[in-house]
């Protein structure tokens, strides 16, 4: 318990990390967070609960269901179905637009040949509904990813969202700017983005080095920096707008610089989802098998114990903090090259909060974010059918999140509510959280 | 487990300190200087031939001030070398904390006189100072208020973070309530009352569960952003008239003092809001340095075992100082609907309350310090909106950036290195 006194985490889930073998391999990893009962069980109880207070909320706001609420004790059994429903009814719909929608299925095979079904993608709408939930997943994996190293190495970043926007500016202007051979392009973009959002994040460590700032407080602050950045250069004709229009967009980036799509042109998953995928894996790599990573988690466990074995604890940070800023570019990147092609004052939408989120509940280890940011973005592609079918606002996305994470950071919580005894001395999520000057 | 691992370490910010002091020395002179220079090759060289007019009273005043005119140039040039002069002295003489920030005041506020010099040169406008500062102080009221609650839970021993949530369910409460009652007062009582239930949400989970209080905050935030986000989508915009349609107080000035020239306008002419920030500065200020209850409420912020062992109830109190300093961000919050705007928006706190927990820590946890600071800011947003009446060649987006580059330059460079309460953010177990 003492080693945990120094360090912090929103789970103390996250702690058992330096418990596991050194040298674990990626598969064993992979199946020890699986079989890692406790954690998994509150995790899964906490996405449970999340989703039971999100349908409650549902089912008491809906203004059809208030009506019946209203006629109560003439028709109670009335009320009840019409919350029921409502409730139900969202997450079925949430479910048809992001996993599988039955209704596909049954157009596939009605159609006269398999082979005029596949051309005129009846089959590719049985698989939208996944793709649709990868294309979402991917900014939110690599976002969180920005996330979640830095909480490695003891850093809190909320700045994804102006790292994001970083990397979307640098990516947008190399990608309608210049003119590059297909393959060239794509690549020369993507580290773009990777560069414009890693000059935001080793800005925000130099300072953490260099002067004390507050990371929490420089990045909130270079959030809104960035947006007002990107308004200055979307307006008045200003640098970036896109000649002859009054809108607010950049001009749309060629055609090279697209991301290749994976499964033809009915699907919109991209390579963007491997780049998050490889990005994942190579921040794992980083964190379990370099020096460089074993500084990071030190760093992030005990600053000052890190510093008498002899570590640069600032210019750690500097390089942890440029790493995740770089990712964040590449999600803006991702968003920019695989789905968007112009910028505009949307474009950011909610992935940097979002990212906040995707990394809680990933426990800030890089299998985790994948698998949150897939849950997430999973509710993100579900959320316009669930308000075209039912009426639900696509925001109660952001509720669900957020109670869900909320859970996930109080595991004594749904331990209480489940009645679940605590399975290690001392108990999991007994965190002794650190101040401002840890 | 034994005490000693609870014991806060001596040297909490040891893994904080830069190593470098040959930067840290020269920062603040340094910055000046540039101050200085941006006056004199910026400004200056710049300013449009002719004179910038100060005025001093508003239209219909009884007592009027007769408006002060500059030439715009010379006054540019002069507060430069004045400001160099001041970067000199910070730079070659050793200077004491309270001379050091009266530097700081100092620089900024020549820097203002000759951005404005520069903006109205030669314009038959006047810049009404009057109105530029009664703007600032109502514009501050919810980053003052949320600052206030910053500074209690803070020198409580815990981080609130949540500030932003606290004024935006303040804000929906309030106008959700006063448009379906009708009663603006009831209206204020509520959206109190929701800041103090976000301020529940945040003692059962930092106190109670223990979970790290700065991501505790953040989620919070991310919570009440998308719970009246969504409610606003749900009730609001389909029952524009009947949920979302409240009145605003209006002003009310206080006989006398409100006609005293220049002081009376901007201090005594306002809604209630800013005569209930007078009153939380003050009950803040006299209740945390001359009261029992301050003596705990430091005492369990900087050594709750301490506090502990001579039998003051540290989980208790810390769970009332949260939840009563709930309140007063709660009105904050209020202030944005009933007080200026009138209808919810989503997110229309946009960050403010962010910047109140900055105003905090640069006010170094102090109520004072955090309304100067908060004031600082507030006068950023104010004079973005005089600038671009103005028709200055600045870009409105970079203006509105401001406040967001001055917090950064003031927790990076200017305000040093600020010590918070030694407990803070550490959650107590009693032994």
């Amino acid at each position: 318990m003492s080693d945990q006194a120094s360090s912090s985490g929103p789970a103390a889930a996250a702690k058992k990390e330096d418990e596991q073998e050194p040298h674990a391999s990626f598969g064993q990893s992979l199946r020890d967070s699986i079989l890692e009962g406790h954690t998994v069980t509150i995790i899964i109880l906490a996405i449970f609960t999340g989703f039971v207070v999100g349908g409650l909320l549902n089912a008491f706001t809906n203004t059809t269901v208030l009506h019946a609420w209203g006629n109560f004790f003439s028709a109670p059994g009335h009320a009840i179905a019409a919350a029921w429903d409502t409730a139900v009814g969202a997450y079925v719909a949430m479910f048809e637009g992001s996993i599988f929608n039955p209704h596909t299925v049954a157009a596939l095979f009605q159609q006269a040949s398999f082979a005029t079904a596949v051309h005129d993608g009846y089959l590719s709408a049985v698989f939208n509904p996944l793709s649709e939930t990868c294309v979402q997943a991917t900014p939110l994996i690599l976002a969180g990813l920005a996330v979640a190293l830095p909480y490695q190495a003891g850093l809190f970043n909320i700045g994804a969202e102006g790292q994001l926007i970083g990397g979307m500016i640098l990516a947008t202007y190399l990608g309608y700017g210049v003119s590059l051979p297909f393959f060239v392009h794509v690549v020369v973009c993507v580290i773009g983005g990777f560069v414009g959002g890693a000059a935001i994040g080793w800005l925000v460590g130099e300072l953490k080095a260099r002067t004390g700032a507050h990371e929490v407080v420089v990045t909130i602050m270079m959030n809104y920096i960035m947006i007002y950045f990107l308004a200055y250069l979307l307006s008045f004709g200003y640098l970036m707008q896109a000649p002859h229009t009054s809108n607010e967009i950049t001009s749309p980036i060629a055609g090279d610089a697209h991301l290749p799509l994976l499964f033809g042109s009915h699907l919109r998953i991209n390579a963007g989802f491997l780049i998050a995928l490889a990005c994942a894996a190579g921040i794992w790599w980083l964190l379990n098998r370099t020096t460089t990573g074993f500084e990071f988690r030190s760093i992030g466990k005990n600053p000052s114990a890190a510093r008498v074995a002899g570590m640069n604890v600032e210019r750690n940070w500097v390089l942890v903090m440029l790493i995740a800023g770089g990712l964040a570019g590449l999600s803006g990147a991702t968003v920019i090259q695989g789905t968007d092609f112009t910028l505009n004052f949307q474009s950011y939408g909610t992935y940097g909060i979002t990212a906040i989120t995707v990394a809680l509940l990933g426990l800030g280890r890089p299998l985790g974010v994948v698998l949150a940011g897939l849950l997430f973005g999973a509710l993100d592609a579900g959320a316009p059918l669930m308000q075209a079918a039912t009426g639900t606002p696509v925001s109660m996305v952001q509720v669900l999140q957020a109670v869900i994470v909320l859970f996930v950071a109080a595991p004594p919580l749904i331990r209480t509510m489940y009645r679940l005894r605590a399975t290690r001395a001392g108990g999991v999520g007994e965190v002794m959280s650190k101040g401002w000057n840890g | 487990m034994t005490i000693a691992d609870r014991v806060p370490p001596v040297d909490l910010d040891l893994a904080a300190r830069p190593p470098s002091s040959a930067f840290r020395r020269w920062l603040a002179p340094v910055t000046f200087a540039v101050f200085g220079l941006v006056e004199i090759f910026v400004l200056g060289l710049n300013a449009h031939h002719g004179d910038a007019t100060f005025a001093f009273s508003q239209p219909f005043a009884k007592v009027t001030v007769p408006n002060l005119s500059l030439p715009a140039a010379v006054t540019c040039y002069v507060c430069g070398a004045l400001t160099l002069l001041v970067a000199a002295v910070r730079a070659f003489l050793p200077l004491g904390p309270a001379l050091r920030r009266v530097a700081i005041a100092v620089v900024i506020f020549l820097f203002i006189v000759a951005l404005l010099c520069w903006a109205d040169a030669g314009l038959t406008t006047a810049v009404n100072v009057v109105n530029l500062l009664q703007g600032t102080l109502n514009d501050s009221i919810p980053i003052m208020l949320g600052a206030l609650t910053g500074v209690v839970c803070s020198r409580s021993g815990v981080i609130n973070i949540a500030i932003e949530g606290q004024l935006l369910l303040g804000a929906f409460t309030a106008a959700m309530v006063c448009s379906v009652t009708g009663s603006l007062w009831l209206g204020l009582v509520c959206g109190a009352l929701a800041g103090s239930l976000v301020a529940v949400l945040l003692a059962i989970f930092a106190i109670g569960y223990r979970v790290d209080q700065v991501i505790l905050g953040v989620v919070l935030n991310i919570l009440i952003l998308g719970l009246t986000t969504y409610l606003y989508d749900d009730l609001m915009v389909p029952y524009q008239n009947t949920l979302n349609s409240p009145n605003t107080f209006s002003v009310f000035k206080i006989p006398l003092l409100g006609d005293i020239p220049i002081l009376g306008p901007v201090f005594f002419d306002a809604t209630i809001f800013l005569y209930l920030t007078y009153i939380a500065l003050a009950g803040i200020q006299v209740g945390l340095f001359s009261t029992r209850w301050g003596l705990r409420t430091r005492a369990i912020g900087e050594h709750p075992i301490a506090a502990d062992t001579v039998g003051i109830p540290v989980i208790a109190m810390r769970y009332r100082n949260v939840i009563a300093a709930g309140l007063i961000a709660g009105i904050g919050g209020a202030y944005f609907t009933i007080g200026s705007v009138g209808a919810f928006g989503p997110n229309m706190t946009s960050g403010e309350g962010y910047i109140a927990l900055a105003a905090m820590i640069f006010g170094r946890y102090t109520p004072f310090g955090a309304i100067g600071a908060a004031l600082l800011f507030g006068f950023t947003t104010q004079l973005q909106s005089i600038m671009s009446t103005l028709n200055t060649p600045i870009q409105s987006n970079l203006l509105l950036m401001t406040p967001y580059i001055v917090t950064i330059i003031v927790l990076a460079g200017l305000v040093g290195k600020v010590r918070g309460p030694r407990a803070e953010g550490i959650p107590y177990v009693k032994a």
